[in-house]
């Protein structure tokens, strides 16, 4: 048998190692397939490995790109296999020894993969309990585990380690069926905080990132960048460039690479190559900036996709146009923006390849080891066995490392040198080659009923995608529809639209839908007069959502408002919410704003999240404290700022990602609810930090915000025209 | 030029024959192995290379090797209480002790990717040399210039702030 490696059997096994090999058929596989595409092979897979030392080595595609899974996935195999978490080694992302995997994104690992990987430990235990049966000469059901010790219930001196079981042995065990998964009444590791695996090697700086890695003679590559997207290089005089020492110079189809020992010299080399250039043709494209963005957006979106369409919208339109003009009853229309913005993980894009005995090998920063191992082999002529993709430690993804470019020229250069090449992109590339998160617009038209429900919620969103575009309430006359939705994955995605490359963004689509969605649900509480809270409570019978909304209150501190919007002293509270990857969110946010500046200041934050079983408290906090503190980025300041296909913002200087001292404390509250499979966890909380901020904003000033991000120029100057019309007093 | 800079490097007399205008960080990480010091900007913006000479949090990004020439150089993994039999102090994180501040990063959760996490320590560790008791404020716009991206900010200053009250307690 073949496995999907295209290995047999036994180099496989030589790959995984001696010792007990626990491989799994069939399964959880085929019901987590996700969106229809096969999750794992269809034939074997090794999750786990029991060498004669006792050490269990646990392989996954996953990554750990600082998101803590590293960790919770030991946990998750310590838990069922019956181990101490310290007896566990953890496989990354490694094509050659792990099962195949699509990616780390969309906040799967715990909810989809780690349930697989629960039932393989937990069937890798019935092997192990099976071999000691045999070995104690007792029945199967007279054992039990513990920290890798099998022994007779009662007799705990009969017993049989995990390593006395693996001792010369070369035993694979096949399991397929179910197995009974530990119940969280029974839990010691799940659930219990454990300090990251990496912890130590993160604070002595022995943490290995992809370019911290060498190999002898290793050559540092720089990469001839267009000054804009779509211009075409006409000649480059690359003659300088080659007189300097030490450099070679490769020049093949559109990859034009300087490399040297060094990378300074590389650097030195690249400058030193005079290249002209033949900009793209003037036109509309050529001349989009982040205010003409939108309306280009909503005019090249497309054809919608109809999401949702329920009830008798002509009807509920009616009514609404026909009450009484200021009666929460009226038809509220309202557009909401955003602007493209970056992943700007500390780390840039790195990899390093080698050429060896026809194998590409490459270690790549990416959050897609098993596709990117796919479009090397593509783009080099190679079969798929014939490259390895090893993920080293990401400083950082937030789905920006998924389309890896990077890895892709580290694998050419590396072929066409015959020398192992790494490939580190600088800050200004990896702004310049981001698959940014897409300028975007909702809009809405929407209605209360006579009975202060929510009547009518006619919804349109323009190039952010689907993702929580369909709101947690229950809405009776509803229309949804969705168009220019990026396709992820492909770095030409959305060319039409953009005018360079888009993708995933931690949270993709899900931050703008919440933030036009929460903030009209914010207009029209404050159109029925209903304090913001009341409003959502009263607009959703769900109880997970009522759960998490009376908890983060009372975490908070909320106090309810007659009439959001009233306070108007510059200082006010927000909240939104939202159900996103099977988790339940609802966030408040105290904020103050400086009439004069318009800088808005968070002063503190407090989110609730059901997410089922949580496997590592901690870790689940982090990400939610995380997701907010980065969420400030886009709600406040970052907006990427372009002219046609070029990138201005090109560093840290201009483009002002949060800093400590302006994000606020944060308290992350975890709902308990041990009924329900593990949730997602890294993405939800950070998709309503947008909404959030511009209610509480709302509630400071009276003035609603439909543009992120909120700079202060934009708020001080909206704040000044409505605040000099007459009625409204002015503050600060 | 190429010539020979001498200097200490956690706590070690060290000798680079090399051009004199290279980049510290990149004689760091290349030359001399140790990749614990990183990249980040280029530009001595994010602070991700921040390692401390004569005390001083320095971007090492930004300085030429010439300007170390007989200084006393720390970096990332020399941070801890240096252990014997390693010439460069590396700390490979297995059974040596680690210094108070890095210790509180773990305790606090002061990190995710750990991408920042050397220049923040080696910057906060710089500061706490020279204010041992700073009030809460001072650290946050200490460290406003070092850049986290995955949102470690509060726990980051909790850990500096756990260590200034802790030495503050125990002079």
């Amino acid at each position: 048998m073949k496995s999907s490696l295209g290995l047999d059997r036994r180099s496989f096994f030589e790959r995984v190692g001696g010792g007990i090999v626990v491989l799994v058929t069939g399964g959880p596989t085929a019901a987590l397939a996700q969106q229809g595409q096969r999750l794992y092979p269809e034939d074997f897979n090794a999750y786990l490995a029991i060498a004669e030392t006792g050490r269990v080595t646990v392989f996954s595609g996953k990554i750990e790109m600082g998101q803590g899974v590293l960790t919770s996935q030991a946990q998750m195999v310590a838990e069922e296999l019956g181990v101490d978490l310290s007896a566990i080694d953890m496989v990354l992302g490694d094509t050659d020894r792990c099962p195949w995997d699509m990616g780390t994104f969309g906040s799967m690992t715990s909810r989809v993969f780690g349930q697989a990987l629960r039932a393989a430990a937990a069937k890798a235990k019935v092997v192990l309990t099976s071999l000691a049966a045999r070995e104690l000469g007792v029945p199967a059901s007279k054992l039990q585990v513990n920290k890798g010790i099998v022994s007779v219930v009662g007799e705990p001196q009969r017993s049989v380690s995990f390593a006395g079981l693996s001792k010369g042995a070369r035993i694979t065990g096949f399991v397929s069926g179910d197995a009974a998964l530990r119940t969280p009444e029974e839990f010691s590791v799940i659930g219990v905080s454990a300090q990251r695996l990496d912890a130590i090697p993160k604070v002595t700086g022995a943490a290995k990132y992809t370019a911290d890695l060498s190999l002898p003679g290793m050559l540092f590559a720089r990469i001839l960048r267009p000054p804009v997207h779509g211009a075409v290089l006409l000649k480059a005089d690359v003659s300088a460039a080659q007189r300097q020492a030490g450099v070679t110079l490769v020049q093949r189809d559109d990859l034009l690479a300087v490399l040297h020992a060094d990378p300074q010299a590389a650097a030195r080399a690249l400058a030193a190559i005079d290249a002209q250039w033949q900009l793209p043709a003037p036109g509309t494209a050529a001349v989009l900036d982040p205010e003409s963005i939108f309306a280009h957006i909503a005019l090249q979106s497309g054809v919608a996709k109809e999401l949702v369409n329920r009830g008798n919208l002509g009807a509920a339109r009616a009514e609404a146009n026909s009450a009484v003009p200021g009666s929460p009853q009226r038809l509220m229309e309202s557009t909401y923006q955003k602007g493209y913005v970056a992943h700007a993980a500390l780390e840039t894009h790195a990899a390093l390849a080698q050429w060896k005995d026809g194998r590409m090998t490459v270690w790549a920063s990416t959050q897609t080891p098993f596709p990117t191992r796919g479009r090397i082999a593509k783009a080099l002529g190679l079969d798929g066995s014939q490259v390895r993709v090893i993920t080293p430690l990401l400083g950082g993804g937030f789905g920006g490392k998924s389309a890896d470019g990077q890895a892709m020229e580290a694998a050419r250069l590396a072929q066409i040198t015959a020398q192992p090449v790494q490939v580190a992109w600088t800050r200004e590339e990896e702004f310049f080659n981001d698959t940014f998160d897409p300028a975007c617009v909702v809009k809405i038209a929407s209605a209360l009923d006579p009975g202060g429900k929510i009547g009518l919620w006619d919804y349109s969103v323009f190039a952010a995608g689907e993702r929580a575009a369909t709101p947690c309430y229950e809405l009776p006359n509803t229309h949804i529809r969705s168009s220019g939705r990026p396709s992820y994955g492909d770095q030409e995605a959305g060319t039409s639209v953009h005018p360079f490359a888009v993708g995933a963004w931690r949270g993709p689509g899900a931050n703008m839908n919440v933030f036009a969605i929460e903030s009209q649900i914010d207009l029209m509480a404050s159109a029925a007069g209903v304090d913001p809270l009341a409003f959502r409570l009263g607009n959703t019978s769900d109880r997970r959502m009522h759960r998490v909304l009376d908890a983060v209150a009372s975490a908070f501190g909320w106090t309810a408002a007659a009439r959001p919007g009233s306070r108007a002293g510059g200082h006010g509270y927000g909240l939104a919410c939202v159900i996103d990857a099977g988790t339940y969110v609802a966030t408040m946010a105290e904020v103050d704003v400086e009439p004069a500046t318009g800088k808005v200041r968070v002063l503190r934050m407090a989110c609730a999240q059901d997410m089922g079983i949580v496997i590592n408290p901690e870790g689940a906090k982090m990400q939610i404290e995380g997701g907010l503190a980065m969420g400030l980025g886009y709600t406040l300041s970052e907006e990427l700022r372009f002219r046609g296909g070029e990138i201005l913002d090109r560093n840290f200087d201009s483009y002002q990602i949060p800093r400590i001292g302006s994000v606020p404390s944060i308290q992350a509250v975890l709902v308990p609810n041990n009924e329900l499979v593990p949730q997602g966890g890294g993405e939800p909380a950070i998709t309503t930090t947008g909404a959030v901020i511009a209610n509480a904003l709302f509630d400071a000033t009276g003035v609603r915000f439909f543009r992120l991000p909120l700079l202060p120029e934009r708020v001080s100057l909206a704040l000044r025209s409505h605040w000099s019309k007459p009625g409204f007093p002015l503050i600060g | 030029m190429k010539r020979k800079i001498g200097f200490r490097l956690n706590g070690k007399a060290v000798s680079v024959d090399t051009d004199d205008d290279r980049l510290l960080l990149w004689v760091l990480r290349t030359d001399l192995a140790l990749t614990g010091t990183k990249y980040g900007c280029g530009e001595g913006i994010c602070g991700a290379c921040t390692v401390m000479v004569a005390g001083s949090a320095v971007r090492s990004c930004k300085v030429r090797l010439s300007s170390l020439e007989g200084k006393e150089l720390v970096t990332i993994e020399g941070l801890a209480p240096a252990k014997a039999g390693n010439g460069t102090g590396a700390n490979d994180g297995t059974g040596s002790p680690l210094h108070p501040l890095q210790q509180a990063f773990i305790d606090h959760g002061a990190f995710q990717c750990g991408y920042c996490t050397s220049g923040m320590l080696m910057t906060a560790a710089a500061f706490l040399r020279d204010n041992p008791k700073p009030a809460r404020v001072a650290i946050e716009s200490h460290m406003a210039h070092n850049l986290c991206r995955c949102g470690a900010h509060q726990r980051i200053v909790n850990a500096i702030e756990a260590v200034a009250l802790n030495s503050a307690s125990n002079p």
